[in-house]
């Protein structure tokens, strides 16, 4: 009983934050909503004994992705005070998405309800003599390790492509070298000369 | 019904006898750090209240109490009252995880170093929360600078973790310190554990990376428009995030509990005490590096991170693995 009310609050929670995500005025809110959506379902994943990929989610996406996003919405916050703007008329177009996810979700969840033989439940049985980190590293670092190291490259091509993209190398700024730095010595640098009185020095640099 | 209240009040007491001493030892950690750069300074340090200034953090904190809060007028409220809890706290919970003996441990869970590193990777947000709310310019560029910084030398933690594992095979924290009955991972793993004690000197923000609060550009960084028990907040959050990182310290590279040598007086000695004796060490390091060591530039702290500490731990994680794999020293072969 008690299981099913942390389950309650915790869904509770992730729905509300994510109404909130779409409604709220201030984008920065709606980030911090996100976060809190993030780590409620994190928290669900964790009650399912799935805790690899509850910790996986709150190190990936709350730690790492939402804090871009953050990021990128402190920054371009001006821009979103006209984002209301185009709502009419990008409306058809947002609700036919949210049609098409819809009838995907009905689909898929009455088939599992009426129609159980069309989706093939995997046959790895849930074991409980290893932590599931240790099954999960089983099962995609050998039966599935075309797929998992592809989708590895494929992140990795995504990630080449974007700082290829931001990468322009400036000409006029004056960058430190360590190496040529910490490799001078004192016979490049100074050198001792006896001028005569009146004369000077040239320096030649 | 009845059980789950007395397990409830039972897990109570025992959250309470980890966070009761972990909040003293904050306080004492804060005294320790100015004495020893005072002595590093060769100045006397705090020494006045209570015997040999051992009460002075809780004379600050007394203070800071009585101070007024001031919430800027256009700041975002709820968020900037949020900002310093989030900080305090995230830098508690993750004290849950750490074995202070084979036993004695509040929770041991199959991921904990995993959970460590999902709430040290959520702290970052107290900064940025703080920086974004306050609502003025000198708090938001520390709370950026602090962000990149801590997002940066998480990857390298990551990485060092990652060799940690390989050699102990488990992500439970009692299994990481058995593991280390013959040999404390900071000697085959040293220069993992030197890239770990560096980067967690940036991930705390302290010197010589104490950027986002670098006084002479920032004012305080993300903390300039806090006061009273919101700034006590942020600081005492600090040395706890501090004090944990130099537990994980301990518990990956020092064997945790475990006493140098498995002989008749130093095997006497009750495991936690080792452990507290670790944790002194390290955060003696932190102490001295604070004293002798100037800050780094922006330019060079980002240049450490990504250039120098991930492509070397990267490459260290190969060599472990690949030396484990040819010497047959794999743990748990499945």
């Amino acid at each position: 009983m008690v299981h099913a009310l942390i389950f309650y609050v915790f869904s509770a929670i992730a729905i509300l934050s994510a109404i909130m995500v779409i409604s709220s005025k201030n984008t920065v809110h709606s980030v911090f909503f996100l976060i809190l959506a993030f780590i409620s379902v994190a928290s669900l994943f964790i009650m399912i004994g799935a805790e690899f990929i509850g910790m996986i989610l709150l190190i990936v996406y709350v730690g790492a992705v939402a804090v871009l996003f953050l990021f990128v919405v402190m920054m371009l916050e001006g821009n979103f005070k006209n984002v209301k703007h185009g709502f009419l008329q990008y409306l058809p177009f947002g609700a036919f998405i949210g049609a098409v996810v819809l009838f995907e979700i009905v689909i898929i969840i009455g088939a599992w309800k009426y129609k159980p033989n069309l989706i093939r439940v995997s046959s790895i049985p849930y074991n409980v003599s290893t932590t599931n980190t240790q099954s999960l590293g089983k099962l995609i670092y050998t039966d599935y390790i075309l797929a998992f190291q592809l989708s590895g490259l494929i992140l990795l091509v995504a990630m080449i492509g974007a700082i290829l993209l931001t990468f322009n190398k400036r000409s006029d700024l004056k960058r430190q070298d360590i190496a040529t730095q910490s490799s001078r010595e004192r016979n490049d640098s100074i050198y001792l000369t006896d001028p005569e009185s009146g004369k000077g020095v040239k320096v030649n640099d | 019904m009845k059980d789950y209240i007395s397990f409830l009040i039972y897990d109570l007491l025992k959250i309470l006898a980890i966070l009761v001493p972990v909040l003293i030892a904050v306080s004492m950690i804060v005294w320790v750090d100015r004495r020893v750069w005072g002595a590093v300074q060769l100045r006397k340090g705090p020494n006045v209240v209570g015997p040999f200034g051992l009460l002075q953090t809780i004379a600050d904190a007394l203070k800071y109490i009585f101070k007024e809060i001031i919430i800027p007028v256009r700041a975002n409220k709820v968020i900037f009252i949020l900002a310093p809890v989030v900080t305090m706290s995230l830098a508690l919970v993750a004290w849950a995880v750490i074995p202070f003996s084979e036993k004695l441990v509040l929770a041991d869970i199959n991921v904990g170093v995993l959970y460590i590193f999902a709430v040290s990777s959520l702290g970052v947000y107290g900064i940025i929360m703080a920086g974004w709310s306050s609502n003025s310019k000198y708090p938001f560029l520390g709370a950026l600078r602090s962000a990149a910084q801590m997002v940066s030398y998480e990857v390298s933690i990551g990485f060092v973790i990652i060799n940690v594992l390989l050699c102990a095979g488990s992500l439970n924290l009692v299994t990481i310190v058995n593991a280390q009955k013959h040999v404390w991972y900071a000697i085959p793993l040293l220069p993992m554990f030197v890239v770990y004690f560096i980067s967690a000197l940036a991930e705390t923000n302290r010197p010589p990376f104490d950027l986002p609060e670098a006084e002479a550009e920032l004012v305080a960084g993300y903390q300039t428009e806090y006061s009273g028990m919101m700034y006590a907040l942020f600081w005492l959050g600090e040395y706890a995030n501090i004090l944990l990182l130099c537990g994980l310290g301990s518990v990956l590279f020092l064997g945790g509990w475990l006493p140098p040598f498995d002989v008749y007086p130093l095997n006497a000695v009750p495991a936690p005490i080792w452990l507290i004796l670790k944790i002194l060490f390290l955060f003696f390091l932190f102490a001295m590096v604070k004293a002798i060591v100037p800050r780094y530039r922006y330019d060079q702290l980002m240049r450490l991170g990504w250039k120098v500490f991930l492509p070397f731990s990267l490459f260290w994680v190969i060599l472990t693995s690949a030396f484990l794999y040819f010497f047959n020293l794999l743990p748990n072969t499945l």
